[in-house]
């Protein structure tokens, strides 16, 4: 459990560069473990894509990663940093150990190939030894293994619903077996009972095939639900890191609390949903400090003046968590 | 297949509409041939003469319009379409298959030939964009929007003359018998040049356009991240995946261009006097030459039709969500 797949170091990303530049990304640290499902949460524009899209190199233009370092640790061999990889040797390293599952479940998949096209393409690009009929055998095996029935190997994407689609997105994300699967809001376009099914899948097989997980989501009680930790982000940085549990007990960060506030718990008493005031900060224009002291209920003095560091709170149990606040002066830094 | 018939269906109702109309149409036009001469010859023609001439043209004055219109469509069947009156008494069957090899060597060998390097060219300025190939796009806006009869005008002025190599006008060397031989063909393809190089430039920067900005767009489409992020070779994520999709769009316009061989470019061919079809249209057109007139109508229609008939069949093939399930 302790021993990590991927380091984000100090991960910078931006759009544009000089004054018509916006900073998206600012100095993320954050570590997946092995085996683990690590949930990113956060408001619209809070940079969380932006992250996931950084780390693996897929920024379009003007997109630009302005420093930092994503340190991935293979199976076997040494540790390397895939920001400074090769083209030839980033594109081997694309979905054969970091898969992503997209947002779009509508629009991933090319409307004019077939699904065992899109399936076996991937297999011929980076395992071109690989026979025809194995490769097909071996699509086979993902769309059974994400509850589609094999004969829908010849089936245009058009001719499936969006769940089915998504559905064929992961079996294609797990085809190779990867280390670190991505989840960009898999489940946004689908309806929740379909939500429900593809994660509560997707879990089995995690524990089955046993591979990372960085689910990215706005909806912070579906990370409460499936995920072993969850990292908060607010204007671009990580505010808050800690176990799922502790997240829902107990958060610390006045932003954590304000987004657990906004859904309704399903046990306990009814209380009002409170939100949070204001809206999310403007990229151009960042507030000084804590970006987010001007909606925080709880600002005083400090938040204004500097930013706060993420490290460990002095209090309970800090050695697992870490915080970005004011309010819960840090002992160490992280990172 | 029941798709292809119901296409087919709708294409032999067009034809009749369009053949019906290319019927009336010319007989609506005020005047005719015989009334041409008369004013040719300021008068000087008898009575018995007039009368003669319209029995030698074939202009039954007394005959009524259904019956003419019958005798059309029988004529048509058996591929006779009359006697020209400009080129009295050539069949105006014969009159098209001399001239309908020319235009469909000068204008459909460009035509075909511009779609494939504007195409491979805008895919190229289309993924590579935001580089030096972005310098092309002022050049091709610019010649895409130029009409092409007038850069035939520019081409003559400026590159024909008593010694130049380009001649400045006509399908070959006057006194050359068409054949397949050492003396017509490289006289042929010389004549050629000036026409086919003024339409694939004004042509070509079209499709560039409409291919680039095509890739453009279909760039930013999900399933092209996911390729990318799937670690594919650069040049299927580029060929399979971004041009397959944005190619769509072109190959309808590309089969309306090829309806437009036959018709579409007798600007050009009267610019340099090149004995296509156009330039038979301009011909009959002067002469009051129904029949001819007509039989080129009726090519272009024809043409036309089969050109969007290729274009249904070739979407079915390359676009799976227009095919139905059967």
């Amino acid at each position: 459990m302790s021993e990590p797949v991927l380091e984000i170091k100090n991960l910078n990303v931006g759009y544009g560069l000089g004054d018509q530049g916006v900073r998206a990304v600012r100095d993320v640290n954050l570590t997946l473990h092995r085996g683990e499902v690590l949930g990113l949460a956060g408001e619209s524009g809070s940079g969380k894509s932006t992250l996931a899209y950084g780390m693996t190199r897929l920024l379009a233009p003007p997109g630009v990663i302005t420093g930092g370092q994503v340190i991935y640790h293979p199976a076997e061999g040494d540790p390397y940093d895939v920001l400074a990889l090769s083209d030839e040797r980033l594109r081997k390293f694309r979905w054969a150990e970091t898969a992503i599952v997209f947002q779009g479940a509508m629009n991933s998949l090319n409307p004019v190939h077939k699904i065992s096209t899109q399936l076996t393409d991937v297999l011929q690009a980076h395992e071109p030894k690989m026979s025809e009929t194995s490769r097909l055998a071996r699509a086979r095996e993902m769309l059974k293994l994400v509850g589609i029935a094999p004969d829908r190997m010849d089936a245009y994407p058009h001719q499936l619903s969006g769940g089915m689609r998504q559905r064929v997105m992961i079996g294609m994300a797990l085809i190779l077996q990867p280390q670190v699967v991505i989840m960009d809001e898999p489940t946004t376009a689908l309806d929740v009972v379909m939500q429900r099914q593809i994660l509560g899948q997707l879990i089995e097989l995690r524990e089955r095939l046993g591979f990372s997980v960085i689910f990215i989501t706005h909806d912070l009680s579906l990370l409460v639900e499936f995920s072993n930790r969850i990292a908060i982000m607010y204007g671009g940085r990580i505010v808050e890191e800690a176990p799922a549990s502790a997240i829902y007990k107990d958060a610390l960060h006045p932003y954590s609390q304000g987004l657990l506030g906004s859904f309704p718990a399903l046990k306990g008493p009814r209380r009002e949903l409170t939100g949070i005031p204001g809206s999310p900060p403007d990229l151009k224009g960042m507030p000084t400090g804590c970006s987010f002291h001007p909606r925080c209920p709880k600002a005083f003095d400090p938040c204004a003046g500097n930013i706060p560091v993420l490290g460990r709170p002095g209090t309970g149990d800090g050695r697992t968590r870490s915080v970005a606040c004011w309010l819960h002066p840090t002992g160490e830094p992280v990172g | 297949m029941k798709f292809l018939l119901q296409r087919v269906a709708f294409y032999v109702f067009t034809a009749w509409a369009a053949i019906t109309l290319n019927f009336f149409i010319p007989r609506l036009i005020p005047g005719d041939p015989v009334q041409a001469l008369i004013t040719k010859y300021q008068g000087q023609l008898s009575t018995q003469a007039i009368e003669s001439l319209y029995v030698l043209f074939g202009i039954d004055k007394n005959g009524n319009v259904w019956s003419e219109y019958v005798d059309y469509w029988k004529q048509l069947f058996a591929g006779d379409l009359g006697l020209s009156f400009a080129f009295f008494p050539t069949p105006v069957s014969e009159v098209l298959s001399d001239s309908i090899l020319w235009t469909l060597m000068l204008v459909g060998v460009t035509t075909i030939l511009s779609f494939i390097i504007g195409t491979g060219l805008g895919v190229l300025a289309g993924w590579r964009r935001g580089s030096w190939t972005d310098g092309l796009l002022p050049v091709t806006t610019f010649f895409s929007s130029v009409p092409y009869f007038w850069l035939g005008i520019i081409a003559i002025y400026l590159l024909t003359g008593p010694d130049s190599f380009f001649p400045s006008g006509g399908g070959a060397e006057v006194g050359l018998v068409p054949a397949w031989d050492m003396y017509f063909i490289p006289s042929a393809l010389q004549h050629s040049l000036l026409p086919a190089l003024t339409i694939l430039i004004s042509s070509v920067s079209g499709w560039i356009l409409s291919m680039r900005n095509m890739m453009v767009t279909v760039s930013s489409e999900d399933y092209i991240t996911v390729a990318h992020a799937k670690g594919l070779p650069e040049r299927r994520v580029a060929l399979s995946y971004a041009a397959r999709n944005a190619l769509l769009p072109n190959v309808s316009g590309f089969a309306l261009s090829l309806g437009f061989i036959v018709g579409g470019t007798f600007l050009v061919e009267i610019v340099f006097s090149y004995p296509g079809i156009g330039f038979q249209l301009f011909q009959a057109l002067g002469a009051n030459d129904y029949p001819l007139m007509q039989g080129i109508f009726l090519v272009i229609t024809i043409s036309v039709l089969v050109a969007n008939l290729l274009a249904d069949v070739a979407y079915l093939f390359l676009d799976p969500r227009t095919r139905k399930e059967g």
